[in-house]
């Protein structure tokens, strides 16, 4: 993303795309996962079963389709949209899965964690202003278009 | 402790596969068409690149550490905790690539840390 440019309109859907179907996939894996219960050992005896429930449970499936969708999205938003904007861009999802995880799941979000999510968004935005680039001295190294 | 590990895991796998899909996404192109034949030809390509199932075989193993934090943990504290990645790629640019990070990019890894402890703190 670079001054000089606008914001493509594919830009902006490709990321909204990505930004709602990564958190719905993550709030319906969440609670899919909860349906089966706890994970309690790290061993092949345990997690192979665990793995076996996981994934013969709708819930995680659909979670998993919007996941995917999120990816392709994902992946196509790089093929021309610079790393250093899409990465900032994404932190809205820090912000949007308490959102829906308090709505949908229930969960009490405590202000801590508010705290720490808008922490979290600031640095990522403060991360995505510098320059891709801050190892070569070439100006044009930096260019780059969204 | 098994939380701090698999969010560890988590962090290294995902911040790992994240570069190498962004690598084959690179050598790749941009993409014109959002034809659903279009799609799957640029999908088709992308798995020809070697970064690209390096990339999606850490990104599977990520998914699965995932699973086992939603077991124990609420996805309003995993996915914010997982912004550890941030801090990390940093940390990893700065020390094991030798790249410049400047006062900017320092704050904002700083503000993401702080927001992790945070997050943590409030679980």
């Amino acid at each position: 993303m670079t001054a000089h440019k606008t914001l493509q309109p594919k830009t902006v859907g490709m990321l909204a795309l990505m930004l709602i179907a990564g958190s719905t996939g993550d709030i319906l894996l969440s609670k899919g996962v909860k349906q089966i219960g706890e994970l309690q050992h790290w061993t092949p005896d345990v997690f192979l079963p665990f793995l076996v429930q996981v994934l013969t449970n709708g819930t995680v499936w659909l979670g998993i389709s919007f996941l995917i969708v999120c990816f392709i999205s994902y992946m196509l938003l790089l093929s021309w949209a610079d790393y250093s904007f899409v990465m900032p861009a994404s932190a809205l999802t820090y912000v949007l899965v308490p959102v829906l995880a308090r709505i949908v799941l229930n969960e009490s979000v405590t202000p801590l964690r508010w705290a720490g999510v808008s922490c979290i968004c600031l640095g990522v935005v403060l991360v995505g202003l510098t320059p891709p680039s801050t190892t070569t001295a070439h100006p044009d190294s930096a260019a780059g278009q969204s | 402790m098994r939380t701090a590990v698999f969010i560890s895991f988590f962090v290294l796998a995902s911040t790992l596969g994240e570069i190498g899909v962004t690598h084959a996404m690179k050598i790749i192109g941009e993409v014109h068409s959002f034809l659903p034949r279009a799609i799957l030809d640029v999908i088709g390509r992308a798995f020809r690149q070697g970064w690209m199932w390096l990339g999606f075989t850490l990104m599977a193993l990520s998914f699965f550490a995932m699973l086992a934090l939603l077991s124990w943990e609420d996805v309003s504290f995993v996915i914010p905790a997982t912004a550890a990645s941030y801090a990390v790629g940093t940390l990893g640019a700065k020390f094991l690539l030798r790249e410049t990070v400047n006062r900017t990019r320092w704050l904002g890894v700083l503000l993401v840390s702080v927001g992790v402890a945070l997050v943590w703190m409030g679980r």
